[in-house]
């Protein structure tokens, strides 16, 4: 989760990704940022993440990414 | 058969009152019949096309979600038993066989897209480059060929990835594919959210029914009041470019601006209000483009079902494909962390824009045009940090004055864009605007040769104050947090205000619709593609 928040950070300085849970609904994350995160993910946690899981669900705040990283992994 | 001809009104208001009249639950095949009817108006020979990727799509989606439940089936049966590999082969093969019912149908109706859309592109650019003279084929476009296939390939895509399940009755999968009013020229509708209200019986709903019309009037509004009365203009200085430059290409984007916009949203507004009239929900397309303060968000608020379209199917599944991952890691190892995580985004972004440009027509201007929105979209990317760190030392920058200026900018960005859509010819468009700076020409604009395009004085009048109506229902739109459109507003005013605006917009589009002596209304500018 860690390593998760320091990505998100890195993307978005100014927002607090512990708090925050309308990421996509507020527009905080764009198409750009969203790939940009899945590229990262994919290189951090070696999960690829399918295009049928880029659902607002998916991307609206730190823990539902971790959700998603977590139940991809064990897949 | 136009949306705003005769023949479609009669045939509006046939449907409508039958839709009441008749029993609950025949409504939907009502809805069917009509569609088919007014698909036939384009040519009975077109019906064979819509009914072909009807067919394809229907039954390969049909088998996918019977392979899809089978797999389901047998896991429950073998709960326990399958380990996490044994599961995972095993779901590997079943998406081989749905991959087979998936690809089978894409590159069907892709081919018959292709081939329709783009076969005389391709043969005169053959003929330009290695000066043969190969024939033109000249297929004839079926109507809204490219909207119907877009969401039935959407539906497709969406059944293959699990994310329902298909329809089962292909009558139903058939209205989905051709519900006349939005057959031609949008929205792209997506099936989840469209049939929630298509295929449900409907009571009649007198507020609804009022909501529907009022937006059904302000569109023919747009279209006949406002775009139709600016085309001749927008005819005579884009079919002359010699004659009309420099202050003349400046008026040319405003005044298209203005026709494209009224004339679309125009469109969309019956399409949507004839939806409301019948009780079905659809998806908006428009939300006050010319208020985006940079190109980005213009492209989440013009044409949205065709960008969130691309942007589901085609943007993410390429950025996040295997290949591109692959690709990405290899970037990074060799160039570095920001060029490793920019590559899936910008390779992926021409590829979408590639293809909204030959979506627009098989033509070498949309194809820059795509390519031109793809530069300054990437652009803006890589300097967001910039104008950020401006933002944040430029106390101005928050004000609303540099929310207008952001908003102008955008506007004439998008407009000087545009315009290789008006000229349809790259060479011409960029020389045009070269003569922005180079003509001047901007005392001619008031003078004698403003005649020679075909509007009268009174005619900008009239275009000025439908502009004004149009800018003050995007501010009230705005100002509900875009979330109450105008004309559900009015359910809260008393029914005489309501009557006497529905009487006023009709006397309008009477009055004030660009007819003249032997007029026909013009084709809709969205229906060509």
């Amino acid at each position: 989760m860690e390593e998760l928040l320091e990505i998100l950070q890195d993307l978005h300085p100014e927002v607090d990704f512990d708090e925050c849970d309308t990421l996509v609904d507020d527009k905080i994350l764009d198409s750009f940022d969203i790939i940009s995160l899945i590229t990262e993910i994919n290189s951090t946690f070696d999960v690829a993440v399918p295009a049928e899981e880029i659902i607002p669900e998916n991307f609206n705040s730190a823990e539902a990414l971790w959700d998603m990283i977590e139940r991809l992994r064990d897949e | 058969m136009l949306f705003t001809s005769y023949g479609f009104i009669a045939f509006l208001i046939a449907i409508f009152l039958l839709y009441y009249i008749i029993p609950k639950k025949y409504q939907w095949m009502l809805l069917l019949v009509g569609s088919y009817v007014f698909y036939a108006f384009s040519g009975i020979r077109f019906l064979l096309y819509i009914a072909v990727t009807t067919l394809t799509t229907w039954f390969s989606a049909v088998r996918i979600t019977a392979i899809q439940k089978e797999r389901n089936e047998y896991f429950d049966a073998h709960k326990g038993e399958m380990d996490r590999d044994g599961k995972k082969a095993y779901k590997a093969a079943t998406k081989k066989k749905t991959r087979v019912w998936f690809l089978l149908c894409l590159l069907l109706n892709l081919g018959i897209l292709a081939v329709i859309k783009y076969t005389d592109f391709v043969i005169a650019n053959i003929n330009s480059i290695f000066g043969t003279e190969t024939a033109f084929m000249r297929f004839a476009v079926p109507l809204g060929i490219s909207y119907y296939t877009f969401k039935s390939l959407g539906y497709l895509i969406d059944v293959n990835r699990g994310k329902y399940e298909a329809q089962k009755n292909p009558a139903k999968f058939a209205l989905f594919v051709s519900f006349f009013p939005q057959v031609i020229q949008g929205p792209i509708s997506r099936y989840d959210k469209l049939s929630e209200t298509l295929f449900t019986q409907h009571s009649y709903d007198r507020i609804r029914v009022r909501q529907g019309l009022t937006r059904v009037l302000w569109g023919f509004c747009k279209k006949l009041v406002i775009a139709d009365r600016l085309m001749p203009a927008v005819k005579a200085l884009s079919g002359s470019p010699e004659e009309f430059q420099g202050a003349w290409v400046v008026m040319l984007i405003l005044f298209y601006a203005i026709e494209l916009y009224a004339d679309f949203t125009g469109g969309i507004d019956i399409a949507i209000g004839i939806g409301q009239m019948l009780g079905v929900d659809m998806e908006e397309n428009f939300r006050t483009p010319f208020f985006s303060k940079n190109i980005n968000e213009y492209w989440t608020r013009w044409h949205i079902t065709m960008g969130t379209w691309f942007k589901d199917y085609i943007f993410y599944p390429i950025s996040v494909s295997g290949w591109m991952m692959k690709l990405s890691r290899s970037a990074r190892e060799k160039m570095g962390k920001g060029v490793g995580k920019r590559i899936p985004v910008y390779l992926a972004n021409i590829i979408v824009w590639f293809a909204t440009g030959l979506w627009h027509g098989a033509a070498w201007n949309f194809i820059v045009w795509g390519m031109l929105n793809c530069v300054v979209t990437v652009a803006s990317y890589e300097m967001e940090p910039l104008y950020k760190k401006f933002h944040g030392a430029a106390r101005w920058s928050n004000t609303i004055g540099y929310d207008i200026f952001q908003m102008i900018r955008t506007f004439w960005l998008m407009g000087a864009i545009r315009i290789l859509d008006v000229y349809r010819d790259v060479p011409v468009s960029f020389a045009q605007i070269g003569t922005i700076f180079t003509s001047g020409g901007w005392g001619e604009v008031f003078g004698e040769k403003f005649s020679r395009l075909g509007v009268s004085a009174p005619d900008l009048v009239i275009v000025c104050i439908g502009c004004a109506a149009m800018i003050i229902i995007s501010i009230l739109f705005r100002r509900s947090g875009e979330k109450v459109r105008p004309c559900e507003m009015l359910t809260a005013r008393p029914v005489l205000l309501q009557a006497v605006l529905l009487v006023g917009l009709f006397l309008l589009v009477v009055i004030f619709g660009a007819y003249g002596v032997g007029y026909d209304a013009n084709q809709f500018i969205y229906n060509q593609f």
